[in-house]
């Protein structure tokens, strides 16, 4: 298992926020495209048993959720004492967008086999398939307007596009809960971690009269 | 067999027929599997893999459905990818956790309505009956599918011997359920109503095609793959293949089914393969035939009764099968 940035305890340092280094900045990124670079080598080597569909599709999901908490874990943490963290939200969101579209690749390539015709019949007829496709559409002008010069362009209609993340976690969530069959223990994790950091951003403002 | 008829023969799919290097190499096989296995057992705690043993069983004839033309899948990969949630719900749970069953001693009680109730040991099981070779298509409901050697009997030959009675129109079976063996049943965020439960109608449980199941790739099956007994009903999705039997039951109601019970509107008590009937998680008008890989996905076209038609399609005439899926 790659570490995660909270395991990385130079992250922390006392320095004011204006003196990042960039190079944990280079770090951050390529410990984030880790379990990407493991993907590939499981496919170059064909490691992954039998049916690597069902694997490719298992991982690269579980990225998306799991950078989706680091993502909505980072303002909190950069309100109360790790102000940097602020830097790295940008990074962790393009991150959801790469390995959902990881998720989305693996799909049309193994399940669908890139024939429309078979996209229609998911869309269809299976509910998690059109909320998880909507949450990657979601993604596609949030990834988008990430570069800087359209963010300076938009405004404050950036940050009010960018609210559609909370839509994106809602989406991924009822995605991963009607994948569940047997066992809801994914689906009760995940929901707990983002009931927590959504609840905290509807108390948040009440309480402290915060934006 | 009078009522079905065997001059029919499935369609051809593939024209290689490949399967002679695979079988020939099957104790290298089976010698790295249980090598990997043991590697893998390292510092888990759990039982050295039990050695599958030898069986004599004769083969079907070739150009029948009980010789599927198409690859047979390797032994390797139809050993380690599994469903079996007793053991855990990841493909590799099974082959990684099953070696904790207990399977010798084994009993099946069987009963219900039936003349003569009773039990099965495990030695009644395998020497007791003509074992035969059996080449089926496996499609499992989630969309991907095997070519298996399995060895077994009919299980009209089981049946006749506990005599059901004309009121039994259902039978239904059960796996075993030892919590303390099988860490799946453990699990408290499981909402499976253990013991696993399965049904089929009389007349599909005494079809020639229905096969009790002790062996594949010409040894007893390990534990992963539902020893020492277990059902293969070759034209329903996998689910309906009850592994690691423990009773049977002639009954004159439908039996409750294990995923019928958690998910009726996606599981029927009939799983018919059917890639006319859509399903809310998995296309069902194509399969992944295992192998499969990310460059070359092996898909297939799901056929109807996973291409036993001709078989079985009049056991379900006149009924709307979308309606009894």
């Amino acid at each position: 298992m790659p570490a995660t940035i909270n395991d990385d305890a130079s992250l922390f340092l006392p320095d004011p926020p204006n003196s990042w280094n960039p190079a944990i900045r280079v770090l951050v990124f390529l410990v984030c495209l880790v379990p990407f670079l493991l993907l590939v080598n499981a496919v170059a080597t064909n490691s992954m048993g039998p049916d690597p569909a069902e694997h490719l599709m298992h991982v690269t999901g579980e990225w998306v959720m799991r950078f989706l908490v680091l993502v909505l874990l980072a303002t909190p943490l950069a309100r109360n004492g790790w102000p940097r963290l602020a830097r790295y939200r940008r990074m962790l969101g393009l991150y959801v967008w790469f390995y959902a579209t990881l998720h989305l690749l693996v799909f049309a390539q193994v399940y669908i086999g890139w024939s429309g015709e078979q996209l229609v019949e998911e869309l269809a007829d299976r509910p998690y398939v059109l909320v998880g496709f909507l949450a990657w559409l979601i993604l596609v002008p949030l990834g988008i307007t990430s570069a800087r010069v359209i963010r300076k362009k938009m405004g404050k209609y950036w940050r009010q596009l960018h609210k559609l993340t909370y839509v994106v976690v809602i989406l991924g969530w009822l995605h991963l809960m009607w994948l569940s069959r047997s066992d809801v223990g994914d689906a009760v994790f995940y929901g707990v971690i983002f009931g927590s950091l959504l609840g905290y951003r509807v108390r948040g403002p009440l309480r402290s009269g915060l934006r | 067999m009078s009522k079905h008829d065997w001059k029919t023969v499935p369609q051809i799919v593939s024209s290689e027929i490949t399967p002679e290097s695979v079988w020939l190499n099957r104790r290298s096989l089976i010698k790295a599997a249980v090598v990997g296995a043991g590697i893998t057992t390292i510092g888990e705690a759990v039982a050295q893999p039990k050695a599958q043993k030898d069986l004599n069983f004769t083969t079907a004839a070739e150009y029948t459905p009980f010789k599927a033309i198409e690859d047979l899948t390797p032994y390797e990969a139809a050993t380690t990818y599994n469903n079996f949630y007793e053991f855990g719900t990841e493909k590799s749970d099974p082959a990684r956790y099953a070696d904790a069953m207990t399977t010798d001693p084994w009993e099946i009680k069987v009963g219900g309505l039936v003349n003569q109730p009773g039990k099965l040991y495990l030695e009644d099981i395998l020497s007791g009956f003509d074992l035969e070779e059996r080449i089926y298509r496996f499609r499992c409901v989630e969309a991907w599918s095997m070519v298996v050697p399995w060895i077994g009997f009919p299980l009209s030959k089981l049946l006749e011997r506990f005599e059901p009675k004309t009121e039994g129109k259902f039978i239904e079976f059960k796996t075993l359920y030892r919590r303390s063996e099988m860490r799946g049943t453990r699990s408290f965020t499981s909402i499976i109503d253990w013991p696993y439960r399965e049904g089929l109608r009389m007349d599909e449980a005494m079809h020639p095609l229905t096969l009790m199941t002790v062996g594949l790739y010409g040894k007893t099956l390990p534990n992963q793959s539902g020893a020492p007994l277990r059902l293969i009903v070759p034209w329903k999705y996998g689910f309906k293949n009850i592994k690691s039997i423990v009773e049977i039951n002639v009954t004159d109601r439908q039996p409750k089914t294990s995923w019928q019970e958690l998910a009726p509107q996606e599981y029927g008590f009939y799983a018919n393969v059917n890639p006319q009937v859509s399903h809310p998680r998995w296309s069902q008008s194509w399969e992944r035939r295992l192998p499969s890989s990310l460059f070359n996905p092996n898909r297939v076209r799901t056929q109807m009764f996973n291409g036993y038609t001709d078989q079985v399609a009049d056991l379900y005439q006149g009924m709307d099968l979308a309606r009894y899926y």
